[in-house]
């Protein structure tokens, strides 16, 4: 098992910025902040309990949604993540952006009229208005959520995680497969993209369309291919069809998160503590959901 | 056939212990073999190496190198169901279903391209990945992957990724996770293909501290040379000459009948043989 000064140079090392960082080491962001060292395992039943809280939290509770987000930002600090990098991160919600902005418009129901700019109101509508509200809450938290996991855990521990999730081993595989082949996939069409360039091609509009489909398909088959002389190279060593536990796990892992394999109740109870907020915001805004109601223009 | 019905491990020799009458390492006996889409490649194929024996088999593209290696440990062939006539032994024991699991630990096959056999997130684990199938755990299991990075001389990368790796360092990395399986017979596939003249020596002197049954299948004649004694020439789906590496290098009409090629200056005669090392 690496040491932890070992770990720490390696860490340095892959400072995304200096390197430009790795495919196989993802959206992770190194550090050691409490969020870092805690189990992989316990963050992701973490996340999987915040995100159910807010999705049971009624739409027309805003301030609970408040809530929920300052709980998130705590978060954040605590993993010392720069919020310009989990904002730019979250852009990856923008087709949900599109939706959520289209919807008071496009809802059917009651209509007021929204003053945009003075002597310029637009019709829209009130179901339109919350959904709209709640669709993008929802989403933000959730992905925000997601961002801290994916900047405060290596790929290849959540993996492990999720085979300490007792998630069949089937998906575990494919799951790190992909983790590890992407960098492979991608190193070949960053080749066929070069080598198309160096014939004089550069996709410009959409007759060029035909070209980078046919691109795809080449790709296609080559990671097919590779996928069945992978395949032959694993039977070559004895695969059964299991991934066999000593290699994902145990002493072997020289990628062991510090925290260590076994989460003792104590980290368990830290990282309780956000999923647990969210509950309770979710459990209050419901019971308050009779009391109160959400209008427009209030 | 009407032969004998033998229980495989009576026929393969436990691990470190020499066989009274040494069956050959690897017999192959007639050998034809045509790909599902009606493609014949190999057209009767007889080779035998006897044990401790490094033999390259020489053949230009297309030759059926490659299908022939995987016949070897049964991933095509009658033990995978697919259309072959002949006979594969290894060390005595016929590939079939029933022995295709035993073969498959006595047979390393090392593949051309080492994205394909590392998959594992570090080194270590892939290396442990073959063992491990095999059952091992714990100390036996760390202690057989440490003697197989030392082998191959990556006990320095075990931590490592091995698609950071350069190339030569995953070709070699792919050694050792074959080596790790405890094999007797190690077969590598276009071993020096894309490595740079050191990795290549690297690769050569890897094989030489081995000392093991290997079979290197490569179109690079002078690390052939290099490394094996005696050569094959594979030219479509036959074996059309057999002799000491040496000799079939220095006869360029047969190299240049099928299709084979030394570098341009290189002489045979004089070039080191594995014997000068």
């Amino acid at each position: 098992m690496a040491s932890v000064p070992a770990r720490r140079a390696v860490a340095r090392r892959r400072r995304p910025g200096v390197t430009g960082g790795r495919l196989s080491e993802g959206l992770y962001v190194p550090g050691r902040s409490p969020v870092h060292r805690l189990p992989p395992h316990v963050k992701l039943v973490c996340l999987l309990g915040f995100v159910l809280g807010v999705v049971a939290t009624p739409r027309d509770q805003v301030w609970a949604f408040g809530l929920h987000a300052a709980a998130l930002a705590g978060v954040v600090a605590l993993a010392r993540l720069r919020p310009a990098l989990v904002l730019r991160r979250a852009v990856v919600e923008a087709p949900v952006v599109v939706f959520a902005v289209a919807l008071p418009f496009v809802a059917a129901g009651e209509r007021v009229a929204l003053p945009l700019a003075p002597g310029w109101a637009v019709p829209v509508t009130v179901a339109g208005v919350l959904g709209a509200v709640n669709v993008l809450a929802k989403a933000t938290l959730g992905v925000v959520a997601a961002v801290v996991l994916a900047a405060t855990t290596r790929p290849t521990e959540i993996v492990a995680a999720l085979s300490r999730l007792r998630v069949p081993a089937t998906f575990v595989a494919i799951l790190h497969f992909m983790i590890v082949y992407v960098e492979v996939v991608v190193a070949d069409l960053r080749r066929m993209r070069i080598a198309r360039e160096a014939r004089g091609f550069r996709a410009r509009h959409a007759g060029h369309v035909p070209v980078l489909a046919r691109s795809a398909a080449a790709l296609f088959v080559r990671a097919y291919e590779r996928g069945e002389r992978v395949h032959q190279a694993m039977i070559a060593r004895g695969w059964t069809g299991v991934l066999p536990a000593a290699t994902t796990a145990g002493p072997l892992a020289g990628d062991a998160p510090a925290a260590g394999p076994g989460a003792g109740a104590a980290a368990w109870a830290r990282a309780a503590v956000l999923p647990l907020a969210a509950v309770a915001v979710a459990a209050a805004s419901l019971a308050a959901g009779d009391a109160t109601a959400w209008r427009p223009g209030a | 056939m009407s032969a004998p019905v033998v229980v495989p491990s009576a026929v393969v020799p436990p691990a470190g212990q020499p066989p009274e009458v040494a069956p050959p390492a690897v017999e192959v006996r007639g050998l034809a073999f045509a790909y599902p889409d009606g493609r014949q490649v190999l057209f009767g194929v007889d080779l035998v190496v006897a044990v401790g024996e490094r033999v390259a088999v020489l053949g230009p593209n297309g030759a059926g190198k490659t299908t022939l290696v995987l016949h070897l440990n049964g991933i095509l062939g009658r033990a995978a169901g697919s259309t072959s006539a002949g006979e594969v032994r290894i060390l005595g024991a016929p590939v079939t279903r029933a022995t295709v699991a035993e073969v498959r630990r006595r047979v390393g096959l090392v593949f051309q391209d080492p994205d394909d056999q590392l998959f594992m997130p570090t080194v270590r684990q892939d290396v442990a990945f073959g063992p491990a199938n095999e059952g091992l755990r714990g100390a036996a299991l760390e202690a057989r992957v440490r003697r197989a990075l030392d082998r191959a001389g990556v006990a320095d990368l075990a931590d490592r990724a091995p698609h950071h790796l350069s190339f030569g360092q995953r070709r070699r990395v792919a050694v050792a996770t074959v080596l790790a399986t405890d094999c007797r017979v190690l077969v590598l596939d276009e071993p020096t293909s894309n490595l740079d003249p050191v990795s290549r020596r690297e690769l050569g002197e890897v094989l030489d501290d081995l000392a093991m049954t290997t079979l290197v299948v490569t179109h690079d004649l002078p690390f052939a040379l290099a490394a094996c004694e005696r050569s094959v020439i594979l030219d479509a789906g036959r074996v059309v000459a057999d002799g000491p590496t040496r000799e079939l290098l220095a006869d360029s009409d047969l190299l240049a009948r099928h299709r084979l090629e030394l570098p341009d200056g290189f002489d045979a005669a004089r070039a080191r043989g594995p014997a000068a090392r």
